[in-house]
């Protein structure tokens, strides 16, 4: 049944043949996509043609390799520029959320901290329509009362930031709190009666014992606003981000340089993965 | 000291409501407002009952609200069946020394963006995919078979993309099992199936709920995977409201949609809660 008590033969053999056929499940859709990322045919699919990295490298007319195809690179670059803002975004408010809710007192903090909640329940597709339906009615509120026309507050790369933005905050605010609650309070009384004043104490000691959560969190917002499809669809202008990029070409028929981005994808977050792993058992040690 | 306080009170607690009244609370009250909007022929908007009226009347939309629902719950209840042995494997069967291993090889393709792992799947299963060709080569199969855009292999594909939540919550549930528990009913003579279901289910209830919250909600709120690897006929009440949001460009009618299907996520993560009778802060930890 379990480890230290004795087991039946067919118990064991028949719980490592479904554990292999789990693993199986699991990697072979990616397997697949990396290994025809390098096959030497226009189409993503067999037979074996041979060994290329022209979906890569290439810039002939009928083969472009990612590093020559401006529309995916400057996809990736979008990506990358709104991931920067929600990360950074996300991990100052998360940051003061965590230190609302762990260390202040006041009315309505039971309220509000089921409000923080919220976004974790909400499905992706309500948040992009509801942020996208209020911004759409402010617009037009400013331009019918103010005569002001605010292009920020249509689709476009700062309602996306605002969007993932949204949701992102709350795992932040979740992450530090989890790490607040371990502080030590007699190190902040210390310091202040040593004479420190509060945001002293914050930023020369709270701050500090909190930087591992903080830096961590920054790395999974980053990641999740990367990847984010469903809140980025409803709020996306003209300047499609990486994912949705990924998908208009998915859906209308693709060609290999989808394996190779996604090859390239699988690398970056299986090596951040791993260094996770290993900064984290570090520290432990 | 107290008028410190209350600085850094306003100092957190601002950015904090910024956040959750302008992209949370507003958004969702507009959501709700427009919904119950109309835009008449002659150029005014007024108030009207006919957005949900039309839900009601029209089948096609109750129709795919209805089967979105069951499937999510056919696609929630199959992850838990196949997600269990797997976390009970990690936790209670493999040798020690493998538990690391596992636990990061597990998580490691839920890094990469659900429209990779989504597009691996169609590489694998559409008529020219990899599948077929080796069923083809081995002579199994005369003419290729289509096995993407069925209502089977979309639900394949949501369970795939969601096992990573399922897996989780189980195996942090299971590791606070006592060894001992199940050593001593085994020792009193217990067979294998009581000890599942008398000791082994029963404490993994907060976990199982849990997960299931968390499938349940996010496969109700997909949009890749039913959009990709479902048929024409296998419409999600997504893809419904994305169809009135930018096809149609009736927002009033897809702020109603959205609403909808916000209240039918609720509703089930209530229930959810109230049958386990845990707090939503429990569950998303």
């Amino acid at each position: 049944m379990i480890r230290t008590l004795p087991n039946s033969r067919p118990y064991t053999i028949g719980f490592k043949i479904y554990i292999v056929c789990f693993f199986v499940f699991l990697f072979a859709p990616l397997l697949i996509t990396c290994i025809l990322a390098f096959n030497d045919s226009q189409f993503p699919s067999l037979p074996w043609k041979g060994f290329t990295l022209q979906w890569f490298t290439g810039n002939l007319p009928d083969r472009v390799g990612i590093f020559h195809d401006e529309i995916n690179l400057h996809s990736i670059w979008t990506s990358v520029q709104v991931a920067f803002f929600v990360t950074l975004l996300a991990t100052t408010v998360g940051t003061c959320g965590a230190f609302l809710f762990e260390q202040e007192n006041f009315r309505f903090k039971q309220l509000l901290y089921f409000l923080m909640l919220a976004p974790l329940v909400i499905p992706g597709v309500i948040l992009g329509i509801s942020i996208l339906l209020f911004s759409n009615s402010l617009g037009t509120f400013f331009e019918q009362h103010l005569h002001l026309e605010l292009d920020f507050l249509g689709p476009g790369l700062p309602l996306v930031v605002l969007g993932q933005f949204s949701f992102i905050t709350t795992l932040v605010t979740l992450v530090v709190s989890a790490r607040l609650k371990k502080f030590d309070h007699t190190l902040e009384e210390a310091a202040l009666n040593l004479g420190a004043n509060r945001f002293e104490v914050i930023r020369y000691i709270t701050l500090r014992f909190l930087k591992p959560a903080i830096i961590g969190s920054a790395a999974v917002a980053f990641l999740m606003s990367f990847e984010n499809f469903n809140t980025t669809l409803f709020l996306v202008g003209s300047d499609p981000t990486l994912p949705i990029n990924l998908y208009l070409q998915v859906r209308d028929g693709s060609t290999p340089v989808i394996n190779a981005i996604s090859f390239l994808l699988i690398l970056g977050t299986s090596t951040a993965a791993v260094a996770n792993l290993y900064f984290s058992r570090k520290r432990k040690d | 000291m107290k008028t410190s306080l209350r600085w850094s009170l306003f100092f957190f607690l601002t950015p904090v409501l910024l956040w959750l009244f302008l992209l949370i609370v507003l958004p969702h009250i507009d959501l709700l407002i427009m919904s119950f909007r109309m835009d008449t022929d002659d150029g005014k908007t007024i108030w009207t009952l006919s957005n949900y009226l039309n839900f009601f009347h029209e089948p096609i939309y109750w129709l795919t609200f209805v089967r979105t629902a069951v499937y999510s719950i056919i696609v929630t209840l199959l992850t838990l069946v196949i997600t269990f042995p797997l976390a009970f494997y990690i936790t209670k069967v493999v040798g020690l020394r493998f538990q690391g291993f596992f636990m990061t090889i597990i998580l490691m393709p839920f890094w990469v963006s659900e429209l990779v792992r989504v597009y691996g799947w169609m590489i694998l299963l559409r008529e020219s995919g990899v599948i077929n060709h080796f069923l083809l080569k081995f002579g199994l199969l005369r003419h290729p078979v289509e096995m993407l855009y069925h209502d089977s292999t979309m639900i394949m594909g949501l369970v795939y993309t969601s096992m990573l939540f399922m897996v989780v919550p189980l195996i942090s549930v299971l590791e606070s099992l006592d060894d001992g528990l199940i050593e001593a009913a085994y020792d009193l003579g217990a067979n294998m199936w009581h000890i599942l279901f008398k000791i082994i289910i029963p404490h993994a209830v907060p976990g199982i709920v849990s997960g299931c919250i968390v499938v349940f909600m996010l496969t109700l709120g997909n949009y890749l995977t039913p959009n990709l690897m479902g048929g024409k006929n296998s419409l999600w009440f997504t893809e419904q409201i994305y169809n009135e949001f930018i096809a149609s460009f009736n927002w009033n009618q897809g702020a109603a949609f959205g609403f909808l299907l916000l209240v039918l996520s609720s509703l089930v993560i209530w229930a959810g809660l109230k049958m386990s009778g845990q707090k939503l802060s429990q569950v998303v930890q």
